[in-house]
């Protein structure tokens, strides 16, 4: 399989492959359309768009042939007595696409909150009704204010198909052991800056802005959570805050060392209402020893009036644990083959960037 | 028959002819284009079957007034266009 990073934006879908030591973009996809989601297994990509007045729209593309586009999630018919649900039952655009582990499974993370799942490679989907249809969802909160709940993060046991965790923003960590056939939310130990004193700590009031979990120890759980970082060691059930955050706690993004529990990666932010880097220096803080202490790398990274925010799914890591690769809404993108170390930018000035992605077999 | 005219935008995703066809709203009229090419049927309605909110839809130069449940009248001669409304940057 050829190594392929691709790197999702507000006007199309950019693939990039490695020459001569340096990634360079290697081809463009969807040039003008806003792209929402990208997931890459071996040869086949998908690519969800976001389409101001034509809707979210999924298509996929096998090996060397075109684009096809696939249908995409949809809800059922809103029924007569659902009237005071507060959030819209249509697609606003899928988030996040996961591989779900059998041969053919797929996992769509979307706005309005819908979690969706095809056993055809993405030919067809259905909403998980379970999840759906629990009377806590309308208690959702949605995403910056809006009346949309996302789904931002779906994480499968590598051992276990049926093994599912879904991070909503705002609306706590949520599992199913069932395969979906139902959920709980699990998530204790967290608090919420910004909600009324009585509400900081309850599950269902936690903003998860992203999980990553380690796919050797999946036991290992990390959150960039709205206001810090915290860390789970039993599947997200109970959750510890990483204090030693450095140079700020805010953030969107994070990334898990696929073998090493203890490695994980952020992109720290001066909180909230401001959400730009710390001093206009775009660093990225890297722990190694499970959250006690953090470097500061910004080898490669800009140091000068950088304005640059990363978004929720704009932190990626390949299979072997080394190869990073960031991109932010001010079109920056910056890759890493060593950790984080040392960063270097491909020849290229991209638009606002929501997601970057490596192609995983 | 009254003609459903699309937005040329739409040409880069699928294809979108005008098409001649029955119906006594403008909901009947688009449904029978949809029947022919339901893959179109996404980018114009959301998944409750209402309008998108950034597509219009004229009937002979009117907006219509029922986004949701599409049941403005329709002539047999009328001219229904769906273009998209303005956004974004």
């Amino acid at each position: 399989m050829a190594e392929r990073l691709y790197v999702g934006t507000r006007k199309g879908l950019f693939e990039l492959a490695p020459d001569n030591g340096h990634w360079d973009i290697a081809a463009t996809h969807f040039l003008g359309d806003p792209v929402s989601a990208v997931l890459a297994l071996g040869d086949t990509v998908y690519a969800a768009l976001d389409l101001g007045h034509f809707g979210a729209k999924l298509w996929r593309r096998d090996g060397a042939g075109g684009w096809q586009e696939l249908a995409a999630p949809a809800f059922p018919p809103k029924p007569e007595d659902a009237g005071d649900d507060p959030h819209p039952w249509s697609l606003g655009k899928i988030w996040v696409m996961e591989p779900g582990g059998v041969p053919g499974r797929l996992w769509a993370g979307t706005m309005p909150g819908g979690l969706f799942r095809s056993d055809d490679g993405g030919e067809s989907w259905s909403l998980n009704e379970a999840l759906w249809f629990m009377p806590e969802r309308r208690q959702w909160q949605g995403v910056a204010g809006g009346e949309q709940p996302g789904i931002s993060s779906v994480l499968i046991d590598p051992r276990n198909p049926d093994d599912i965790r879904v991070g909503v923003s705002t609306a706590g960590v949520w599992a199913s052991t069932d395969g979906g056939a139902s959920w709980s939310i699990i998530n204790e130990g967290m608090y919420n800056e910004y909600m009324p004193p009585e509400q900081k700590g309850l599950p269902i009031a936690q903003d998860i802005h992203r999980l990553a979990r380690c796919a050797a120890y999946p036991e290992v759980v990390w959150c960039q959570h709205h206001n810090g970082v915290f860390r789970s060691e039993d599947r997200g059930h109970n959750w510890h805050e990483i204090t030693a955050i450095r140079p700020s706690k805010f953030g969107f993004a994070v990334a898990a060392h696929p073998r090493d529990p203890d490695t994980a990666w952020f992109v720290p932010a001066v909180k909230d209402e401001r959400r730009i880097p710390m001093d206009g220096k775009v660093v990225v803080a890297r722990t190694g020893d499970g959250g006690k202490s953090f470097e500061v790398l910004r080898n490669g990274l800009p140091q000068r009036y950088a304005y640059d925010l990363v978004w929720r799914h704009a932190l990626a890591i390949d299979a072997s644990g080394e190869r990073l690769a960031m991109g932010s809404t001010s079109g920056g993108l910056w890759i890493s083959e060593d950790c984080g170390d040392n960063w270097s930018a491909p020849e290229a000035r991209l638009p606002p960037i929501s997601v970057v992605r490596f192609a995983s077999n | 028959m009254a003609t459903v005219r699309f937005t040329s935008a739409l040409e880069r995703f699928l294809a979108a002819p005008p098409a001649d066809v029955a119906g006594a709203t403008v909901g009947e009229a688009l449904a029978a284009v949809f029947e022919a090419r339901p893959a179109l049927r996404g980018y114009v309605l959301d998944d409750q079957g209402a309008l998108r909110r950034h597509v219009a839809v004229y009937i002979d130069g009117r907006a219509v007034r029922d986004r949701i449940k599409l049941s403005d009248p329709i002539g047999a001669e009328d001219d229904i266009y769906v273009f998209q409304a303005l956004t974004g940057g």
